[in-house]
């Protein structure tokens, strides 16, 4: 089972704050087959990252099967101050979660 | 008398197979913001209608798509988009020709500038649309990536 975790990085340029995240997942398609057996290798991706501030949602994201394997996400928001905390997490097709939380620097 | 039982049997584990496909079926009831259909939808029109709520959109110079002009591996293309329009309050991808065009969509809240990155697959060379949803209307721009390795298959 690959390792659920999720690297962020946020940082302040003005007033703006540009967070980027990198999760490791592997993103099956469903489309793929297995060469030695000919078989397809279920689909196993990531449907939605959520990103709170305060608890407030600034990006959800609906993904579907085109995302590349380890998914990379950046986005950017207004309205945080240095030392906040933000918060991501996502979920996936077969139930799985994972989440962390990074201080804006 | 053993046919019965062996019935019994039957019903048993059959209620059993019914009562686990129901747990299976709980988390994706947890999960009915992602929306099902637009992943499903196999025309860039009907992603867009199931993911944004319309399909007629206009072209739009204010929207930025980053990304190379030829992708030698299409397993991992990185895409920015970005707009200068305000008030966005969703952003989605498609990829033409893809077998499932819609790559992603984003909701943003209030205080989200109008900009997304990540990395798509890509199967061939194909348009990359960027929809950009701004007060109810919805605003397009495109661009052609060339794959020389498609990234879907193997």
């Amino acid at each position: 089972m690959a390792k659920k975790k999720i690297r962020i990085r946020a940082k302040m340029k003005g007033d703006v704050t540009e967070v980027k995240a990198l999760m490791s997942h592997p993103m099956e398609t469903g489309l793929r087959k297995n060469k030695k057996t000919g078989e397809k290798i279920p689909a196993h991706f990531i449907q939605e990252v959520t990103c709170e501030h305060k608890g407030k949602q600034v990006i959800v994201a609906h993904w579907g099967v085109a995302i590349s394997k380890n998914p990379y996400l950046a986005f950017k928001f207004t309205g945080a101050a240095k030392g906040d905390t933000v918060k991501i997490s996502w979920n996936d097709n077969k139930g799985e979660s994972a989440s962390a939380e990074a201080k804006i620097g | 008398m053993k046919r019965r039982s062996f019935l019994k049997g039957t019903v048993a584990s059959s209620m059993l197979g019914a009562a686990a496909s129901a747990g299976l079926l709980t988390p994706q009831s947890v999960l009915a913001a992602w929306p099902k259909a637009a992943f499903e939808a196999k025309t860039v029109d009907g992603g867009m209608e199931a993911a944004l709520g319309s399909s007629s959109v206009s072209e739009s110079g204010d929207i930025k798509i980053k990304a190379p002009d030829i992708a030698e591996n299409g397993a991992v293309v990185p895409i920015t988009i970005s707009t200068s329009i305000p008030d966005v309050d969703a952003i989605a991808v498609f990829i033409e020709k893809n077998p499932v065009p819609i790559a992603c969509s984003y909701d943003l809240g209030a205080t989200t500038k109008g900009f997304v990155s990540c990395r798509v697959k890509m199967g061939k060379t194909s348009d990359l649309i960027a929809v950009v949803r701004s007060g109810g209307k919805l605003y397009s721009a495109k661009k052609m990536v060339k794959v020389t390795i498609g990234g879907c298959g193997g």
